[in-house]
């Protein structure tokens, strides 16, 4: 019997950290804002059907970054536990922190078991009060540690060029239109070189937006933003540009890019690989066999 | 909510119906779980009344009265017997008020559930169908005494037409055409909607038929309630268009039926339809 090497548990967190950690940055991410009538959620999501921010109750919403799979069906058992809450006792016993304590107990055990791979997740639970001062948002690492959020809160891939404008530009009280405004602005530099400020205008389809805005009148407050309207509330914002970068590195938070074009020629060509396609690329036609010589009799 | 990790159960993929998934978490909280002693239980619990419903060119709409009774006392002169199942649709509930009551409330988070896992919301079908298979679930208590009939009345935007659905206790699904009436005072209700429905309605003449209605099963069924001009309890109405669901205001009734009692004064009967 071999013997295990001894590894020391700082070791081993800050392993299991890192790799967490590197598995978030990869994604893209997602800003959460404070606004005069709500909570605001921005970010840059090419998909429109794989959401990063959801309802989970008539108040308390969710945004995520990571992998898709585990944000998901961390989404689907916050709707379980806030239905089944909501149903057993009142739609006003649903509560952002309660809901934000049983992901941070799953995440911080699921991090500190030596048993599974942790969660490469990052969350924001938030929570709409009456008034602004009730607001609340909730940060969950990775490893369970939950951060109460003020104002602003960026998490998931390149965050220091968003955190930094919005530092810079962020306004207390602010209208929809503004808060909207410098969010998105504020993503538009997560992928700036360190060195080059060159700001992209996001395009409106690419944008994932969605508040929890206090004024709705009936009590699902969660309301997502986009086509005319969304395309109404960011106003003329020059030349669009579409994020030429990938990041998210197989981790399906985008939707899956467009097939390169073929070429059999190439031997770089990701698509085909070395080996001749089944079809011709170019008339749909099965590939001629190479002549054979006939039998002779 | 308990301080430690979310059970395996909550994460695990799987159905997104939330009463399949109350009843393997927590079977208890299911109304039609309850195990009640054998004997009729009929007597035990208010009862609800008369619900109607009707459809209009770009809409339906669902009315009921207020009263809940049990035997011969009046239980409540203004309950709520007509809800709003989600966006789209309402449900009406005649029978036993509590269990009716709570099977709405386990509806309307059947249907939201449905919405926020999936992304999209449930067919008008679909939503029918859900609400068949709670009523099912309750047949064992239904034969006790303690039956609950819903009315089921939606907008599908799909037809772009309102459509209505009424219930057996077995779970019986059936479409109706045009309007239809549960409850005690259904058969005195249906016949005046018979003689007073038009398929050219407005919003407007629409409810004023449904009150009418209703007005006719209080004349002539003592658990139905009637318009309580003293305390001004009217019938609640809900009315669903292609832009979503609203209840009329306490004012809208009102004022819908003391026109209604208005023509009554001069001829106690109603309207008089025409012969031909």
């Amino acid at each position: 019997m071999s013997m295990p090497f001894y590894v020391s548990p700082e070791q081993l967190m800050k392993d299991r950290a890192d790799f967490a950690r590197k598995g978030i940055a990869r994604g893209r991410s997602v800003v959460a804002v404070q606004y005069a009538d709500g909570i605001l959620f921005v970010s840059e999501n090419p998909s429109q059907a794989l959401h990063k921010v959801s309802e989970i109750y008539d108040r308390v919403a969710f945004a995520a970054v990571g992998r898709y799979n585990e944000f998901e069906n961390l989404r689907i058992a916050g709707v379980r536990l806030a239905d089944m809450r909501g149903y057993a006792y009142d739609r006003r016993d649903v509560t952002g922190r309660g809901l934000a304590n049983a992901y941070a107990q799953t995440l911080g055990t699921i991090f500190s078991s030596g048993g599974e791979k942790p969660y490469e997740v990052e969350l924001f639970v938030a929570e709409v009060g009456d008034m602004a001062d009730q607001d609340s948002v909730y940060r969950l690492t990775y490893d369970g540690q939950v951060a109460d959020e003020h104002r602003y809160a960026v998490m998931g891939g390149v965050t220091d060029q968003v955190v930094a404008h919005l530092q810079e530009h962020y306004q207390e009280g602010a209208a929809l239109e503004d808060a909207l405004r410098v969010a998105v602005q504020a993503l538009g530099r997560a992928n700036d070189d360190k060195a080059v400020v060159t700001p992209r205008v996001i395009p409106s389809e690419h944008l994932e937006v969605a508040v929890l805005d206090r004024t709705r009148t009936r009590p699902r407050k969660f309301l997502r933003l986009r086509g005319a309207r969304l395309v109404a509330l960011l106003g003329e914002r020059g030349p669009e540009t579409p994020d030429a970068v990938e990041p998210e590195g197989g981790y399906a938070t985008s939707a899956p890019q467009e097939p390169l074009p073929e070429d059999p020629a190439d031997p770089t060509d990701q698509v085909s690989g070395g080996v001749p396609p089944l079809e011709d690329p170019v008339t749909g036609e099965p590939p001629v066999a190479p002549p054979q010589q006939p039998p002779h009799p | 909510m308990n301080d430690s990790r979310l059970p395996a159960a909550f994460l695990a993929p799987g159905s997104s119906s939330f009463s399949d998934f109350l009843s393997a978490q927590a079977p208890d909280l299911l109304p039609s779980r309850r195990a009640v002693p054998p004997g009729n239980a009929a007597d035990l619990a208010p009862h609800g009344t008369t619900i109607v419903a009707a459809t209009f060119p770009g809409g339906v709409l669902m009315a009921g009265d207020r009263r809940a009774t049990m035997g011969n006392i009046i239980a409540q002169r203004d309950i709520q017997k007509v809800f709003p199942a989600d966006e789209y649709s309402a449900v009406g509930i005649a029978g036993s008020a509590g269990l009716a009551v709570e099977m709405v409330r386990l509806f309307q988070t059947e249907l939201e559930h449905y919405e926020k896992i999936e992304g999209i919301t449930l067919s008008m079908d679909g939503k029918a169908n859900r609400l068949a298979a709670l009523i099912r679930a309750n047949l064992g208590l239904a034969m006790q005494g303690l039956a609950v009939v819903p009315l089921f009345a939606g907008y599908d935007l799909s037809i772009e037409q309102g459509r209505i659905f009424s219930y057996d206790v077995t779970g019986g699904r059936y479409e109706e055409q045009a309007f239809h009436s549960v409850g005690s005072g259904s058969l005195f209700a249906r016949g005046s909607l018979k003689k007073l429905y038009r398929d050219d309605f407005s919003e407007t003449d629409c409810a004023t038929a449904a009150v009418q209605a209703l007005y006719d099963a209080a004349d002539d069924d003592s658990a139905t309630g009637g318009p309580d001009l003293a305390r001004r309890i009217f019938p609640i109405v809900h009315v669903i268009t292609g832009d979503g669901g609203r209840r009329l205001d306490e004012d809208e009734v009102a004022d819908i039926a003391d026109r209604v009692i208005a023509g009554r004064m001069s001829r106690p009967d109603g309207p008089a339809a025409g012969l031909t």
